[in-house]
């Protein structure tokens, strides 16, 4: 691996694994004859945050906070439009495909629908192989022994590896998942709603593998879900997205017990739960999200919260940390 | 059954038959019973016979699937051999329907007011006029302000949430007394999912209509269910009321379920999942269904399907290991 290219190298604190700044994705909306530009969505809308080595980063949001667009970008599967990205001390917002390859290694994602994630075409052990056959220098023996072990690793048997991914059932094709994303040994692995399309008695049995291999093999998770309960079980830190921005993010603890954000306030009381002597005070949001092409002026949220005053429609509150490491995106925290 | 139930469901066969001889016994012997204003939930995962058992009661079931036995009575009416156009005039006007993507539910090229008008015109006879008028009322009841504007506009211009309050306004039309929502809310977000649950909750006090509430989802039962019923490989294995069910769980695969939860308020390092996968409907083991998975499973497990008994009053269990 040749030189990375660093400007500053103590940019980044010893422990962190992924930094974001300030990272913006607008895309364009074409309209009229010309197909000229008429508007941007903003699907990520100013969003710094950093991810420790070894830890669970949960990100939560309804449909078109923009918590997928975010996950892509960290990775580099979609081009920002604005802000830095860096993985371990390496700014790689702007790196060549070329130059990315190696970055590339350590850096995986697994997809939420097993169906559409796997090439039809190929056998479990093709799939698994292929990302070893692209970034190491295995000899053909050594990539099926390694197949064979992380199939193992991942619950499922030495001969399903000749099979195709039709014969297996969607936890089963989440296995496959992983296996492919684990075998070139990844420091950092994005789940984007990866036990979103299963049964919830699958769903645990994904979760409780995601778990043992992050202690296995130490991985560093960028957890992607809407299922609160699901991101909570597997998260240390959470943040909360609305419109394309974090309103929130804390160690989940803090996050659960005490949240800040009304937004986040409105959304863990929407949940049901199983508990029926804990039947809270549901917190029922008017309305529907805004639209990301028109995002309302000062609070994205404003329009819905219940909590909004005159101050919330001229200035847009910035994610401050309030108390260790507890950030909140929200005028009613201001001055505390 | 009482006079007033209004839907009885005894002995309820579905099966589906297969290339090469198979049989997919996807119903398999289903009897359950609700009465007005009672939000019975019917739980299960994929695969478990929840969907067929709705569709079948709306005899919605398409070959190669087939009502093979049982009865079901729909206020006291035995509906299970009436003859499609029969059949037409009942869905719509005697069992509401929601369906969980209001998307492919509802026609795109058709307004939302022409959609509601069309159930009322067919099944109540109104005139355009008066049923436009009523279309109007509907809207406003799940929740349209500006229901004289909403009904000039197409499916694609509501949100996820909006087309299932129409889907609402539609199913209650013409104020049936029996409401089927089959995953009505699996496809929206987690506040929207809140709206509009509690609307179909309101909607059934108002119109004091049963609901048969299908879902995947036992923090929607644990909120939204009076009683429910807990389907595995095609059959009912537990059958109790929602506290019941809840504090005191017998079935193996309740247990399962409820153990592989997440949970909001406590913190457990492993989820207790329930191994292996569901039985496809032609593969089911011989004896107990959820034997390939059950951790408490015996010998007799394995020859003989356990009966559903009674455990104690209103709560029936079918395992081996309760009689």
């Amino acid at each position: 691996m040749e030189v990375k290219n660093s400007e500053d190298n103590t940019r980044i604190a010893e422990d962190v694994l992924i930094q974001v700044e300030h990272l913006k994705k607008y895309f364009p909306i074409k309209g009229g004859v010309l197909k000229h530009t008429v508007g941007h969505v903003k699907a990520v809308d100013d969003v710094s945050l950093t991810i420790k080595k070894g830890e669970t980063l949960g990100i939560v949001g309804e449909s078109g906070s923009g918590k997928s667009t975010l996950g892509r970008m960290i990775i580099r599967l979609l081009e920002p439009t604005e802000g830095k990205i860096y993985f371990e001390n390496d700014d790689i917002t702007d790196l060549s495909n070329r130059k990315m390859r190696p970055y590339r290694k350590d850096m995986q994602i697994v997809f939420q629908d097993p169906f559409a994630s796997l090439n039809s075409k190929m056998s479990v052990s093709e799939l698994i192989e292929e990302p070893l056959l692209i970034q190491t220098d295995l000899t053909k023996k050594e990539r099926k022994e390694k197949a064979l072990n992380l199939l193992e690793k991942v619950g499922l048997r030495a001969d399903d590896r000749n099979k195709y991914p039709h014969e297996f059932s969607g936890g089963q094709r989440q296995r496959i998942s992983i296996a492919r994303a684990l075998a070139i040994n990844p420091k950092f692995v994005i789940g984007d709603e990866p036990v979103s399309a299963l049964d919830v008695s699958i769903q645990a049995q994904v979760l409780n593998l995601m778990a043992d291999l992050q202690d296995e093999f130490g991985l560093t998770y960028l957890f992607i879900a809407h299922d609160l309960s699901v991101v909570k079980h597997i998260s240390d830190r959470v943040a909360v997205m609305y419109l394309g921005r974090i309103v929130e993010i804390a160690p989940k603890d803090d996050i659960y017990n005490n949240p800040l954000h009304p937004y986040t306030q409105a959304l863990l009381s929407s949940v049901p739960v199983t508990d029926l002597s804990k039947k809270s005070e549901k917190i029922v949001l008017e309305g529907d999200l805004p639209s990301p092409s028109d995002p309302p002026s000062g609070c994205a949220f404003r329009t819905r919260c219940p909590l909004a005053h005159d101050r919330c429609t001229t200035e847009r509150p910035h994610l401050l940390n309030r108390d260790n490491g507890h950030s909140v995106a929200c005028h009613l925290h201001d001055n505390k | 059954m009482t006079n007033s139930t209004v839907l009885s469901v005894e002995g309820l066969k579905t099966y589906f038959y297969l290339d090469d001889n198979e049989i997919a016994k996807a119903v398999d012997h289903v009897d359950f019973a609700i009465e007005p204003g009672e939000t019975l939930a019917l739980v299960g995962e994929s695969g478990s016979g929840k969907s067929i058992t709705s569709l079948s009661i709306m005899n919605l079931i398409e070959k190669p699937g087939k009502i093979v036995d049982g009865a079901i009575y729909l206020n006291g009416k035995n509906i299970v051999d009436l003859s499609d156009k029969k059949m037409t005039d009942i869905r719509g006007k005697e069992v509401g329907m929601i369906f969980q993507e209001p998307m492919t539910a509802l026609n795109p090229v058709y307004t939302v007011g022409n959609q509601i008008i069309e159930v009322l015109r067919k099944h109540k006879k109104m005139s355009s006029s008066v049923a436009k008028k009523r279309a109007i009322e509907l809207l406003k009841l799940v929740g349209f302000p500006r229901a004289e504007e909403t009904i000039k506009e197409h499916p694609h211009q509501l949100s996820g949430g909006m087309r299932q309050r129409v889907m609402i306004a539609i199913a209650i039309a013409c104020e049936p007394k029996l409401l089927i929502a089959d995953e009505p809310t699996t496809a929206l977000d987690v506040t929207i999912q809140a709206q509009i649950l509690d609307l179909i909750d309101e909607m059934k006090h108002k119109f004091d209509m049963g609901v048969l509430l299908i879902t995947h989802d036992l923090g929607v039962v644990a909120e939204y269910a009076d009683r429910v019923l807990v389907m595995y490989g095609g059959q009912i294995v537990e059958s109790a009321t929602k506290q019941t069910l809840f504090n005191d769980p017998k079935h193996p695969y309740t247990n399962g379920l409820l153990a592989s939860l997440p949970s909001l308020d406590k913190q457990t390092d492993r989820l207790g999942a329930i191994k292996g996968t569901v039985p496809p409907a032609h593969r089911f083991p011989k004896g107990c269904r959820f034997s390939t998975r059950c951790p408490h499973v015996m010998e007799k497990c394995l020859h003989a399907n356990p009966d559903l008994i009674p455990e104690s009053d209103g709560h029936e269990v079918r395992c081996h290991l309760f009689k």
